[in-house]
């Protein structure tokens, strides 16, 4: 990890329809740095990862958004991920037609799909020929996704819950698959609620309301988050 | 050039190896125009071809409880740029009989062509039939299609049908299959299509479930691009006890393109079910920007999702 900012969001502002999802949001990621973004459910955290990637209705109506210091706002998704940033769904989408060997060599990816699937604790014998549509449980939907991820190696991973739909026991898998990323470089924008996940970053945001309320340490921050539980908040009275 | 030469040479660049298909031990018939051009037959499976002026008449039978090892070939095309093909298809498949069929239809060289085939089809009790159709076009946009197929399959039939045009402009494509699937039958039917410039295309696919435990699918995946126009006709009826289908369609529009999709389903008895799901419309953003995020540029996205469908 180094002190050169990766990502930053100053004073980012989001309006999806009438509906203020962010509000001046700063928010800066060092190199290498693991970033968790904890949050009650519909307090942007999705929204602000959508915006980061490029997402259609996620342009901002306020502040910038920067990426090795360069402006990245007008840049339409593709050249955001050229540029070296990527997304894993929260809930990825299926394809037909595609399998997973496939979708793991989509976008000149530098790690090979065996070793990615591995990473995963997806068997690659069991799964290479698989298609990447509806015949994948939930589950291994999501490890795909990472693998996926883990293939592209960005140089900012944005991980959208990536424990959700996974088994309980597979909660170590995740955490060395977010370590597999440390190690090989990328920054990542960890989007969790799962408290041991969430320690495991080197520091951490909540969000509420759409507006960062506290950063700090992962341990201090889940605890303000656990002890100032909010819904429908506007960020205000959690403000600390 | 002579026809079997040119048929060797049209093999080869949609990625058959013409060696295989007209060997000794494969049985096939191929045929330009209405002109017959190889046949052979093989133990287990007669092949009597005709032709005549009107058009080219093949029956073939196979024989009950024979295992046929390699596919069994139908290739059919035109090699002028004007032509006309009329197929008579019978096809015969004894009790307990299992094969492959692969038919390749070749008109990648006419300007102007037009293709009818006219099927009857019998699938025996317990045998399984996998027939495979792929259609190969040039750009003229000036070849008619006109598969027409009335298939029946006996108790515990199983049969796997997969239609494809996915190379070169279709031209006009009418379809219409006709299958009445017996007791414990299984018949499933996929059409994959890609429509380009002034295309239409219409399928319509009608599955009779008329035994008891009789299952059906039809399954149809359909892109169009530019002005092309499609309508696909999905039609199960559900007349017998544990009757089970389903009909499954997917277009994607883009450009200018028109889809209409009908799955049509009937039941009339009330032990059997039939289902359905239409999704028709441009391709979808998630997917977009899914691929987007790994760095494709939006043309390539529609390319690998739209390729993908269609596989």
């Amino acid at each position: 990890m180094t002190d050169a900012p990766l990502l930053e969001l100053r004073h980012i502002a989001l309006r999806l329809g009438s509906r203020q999802v962010l509000c001046d949001v700063d928010l800066t990621l060092v190199s290498g740095e693991i970033h968790t973004l904890l949050g009650a459910n519909g307090s942007g955290k999705t929204s602000l990862a959508s915006l980061v990637m490029g997402c259609s209705g996620y342009r901002p109506v306020q502040g910038e958004l920067l990426f090795a210091g360069q402006s990245i706002v007008d840049l339409p998704i593709h050249e955001r991920a050229q540029r070296g940033i990527s997304l894993a769904w929260q809930e990825p989408a299926r394809f037909e037609g595609v399998t997973v060997t496939e979708y793991l060599s989509l976008g000149h990816p530098g790690r090979g799909a065996d070793d990615c699937l591995e990473r995963v604790g997806l068997a690659p014998d069991d799964y290479r020929a698989r298609m990447v549509d509806r015949t994948l449980s939930g589950g291994e939907r999501k490890r795909v996704e990472l693998a996926a991820l883990l293939a592209l190696g960005p140089k900012l991973a944005i991980l959208d819950e990536p424990t959700a739909g996974v088994d309980m026991l597979s909660l170590d898998e995740i955490i060395r698959v977010v370590e597999s990323f440390r190690e090989m470089g990328s920054t990542v924008l960890l989007i969790t609620h799962q408290e041991e996940l969430a320690t495991h970053a080197d520091r951490a945001s909540q969000l509420c309301g759409g507006r960062i309320v506290f950063s700090g340490v992962p341990a201090e921050v889940v605890a303000h988050y656990k002890a100032r539980v909010c819904v429908n908040c506007d960020g205000e009275t959690c403000y600390a | 050039m002579p026809k079997l030469k040119q048929f060797y040479e049209a093999l080869k660049v949609v990625g058959q190896d013409p060696e295989r298909i007209l060997s000794r031990d494969t049985a096939h018939v191929v045929a330009h125009g209405h002109e017959l051009i190889s046949e052979q037959s093989i133990p287990g499976v007669l092949i009597s071809p005709r032709a005549t002026e009107q058009g080219i008449g093949a029956k073939i039978v196979i024989a009950e409880n024979v295992r046929v090892d390699l596919p069994i070939h139908l290739c059919f095309g035109l090699f002028d740029r004007v032509g006309i093909q009329n197929v008579t298809l019978e096809l015969d498949m004894g009790a307990n009989a299992k094969a492959t069929l692969w038919s390749h239809c070749l008109f990648s060289v006419p300007e102007q062509a037009r293709h009818a085939m006219q099927a009857t089809i019998r699938v025996g009790a317990g045998a399984e039939m996998r027939y495979q159709e792929s259609h190969f076009h040039g750009t003229s946009g000036g070849i008619e299609v006109i598969p027409r197929a009335k298939i029946e399959l006996g108790r515990g039939a199983h049969l796997y049908s997969d239609f494809s045009l996915l190379t070169g402009l279709v031209g006009e494509l009418d379809v219409d299959f006709d299958v009445t699937v017996g007791e414990d039958a299984v018949a499933e039917f996929t059409s994959k299509v890609f429509g380009h410039g002034k295309d239409r295309i219409r399928i319509k696919e009608r599955l009779v479930l008329a035994g008891r435990n009789a299952r059906g699918l039809i399954k149809s995946r359909v892109a169009v691009e530019n002005e092309a126009m499609a309508e696909v006709i999905g039609i199960t009826e559900g007349n017998a006890p544990g009757a089970r289908g389903h009909v499954d369609c997917t277009e994607i529009v883009k450009d200018q393109g028109v889809v209409s999709a009908s799955p049509l389903v009937k039941v009339t008895h009330p032990e059997a079910k039939v289902t359905h799901e239409a999704a028709i419309g441009s391709v979808d953003r998630q997917q977009m920007e899914t691929l987007m995020a790994r760095g494709l540029s939006p043309e390539e996205a529609v390319h690998r999702i739209v390729a993908g469908m269609l596989r």
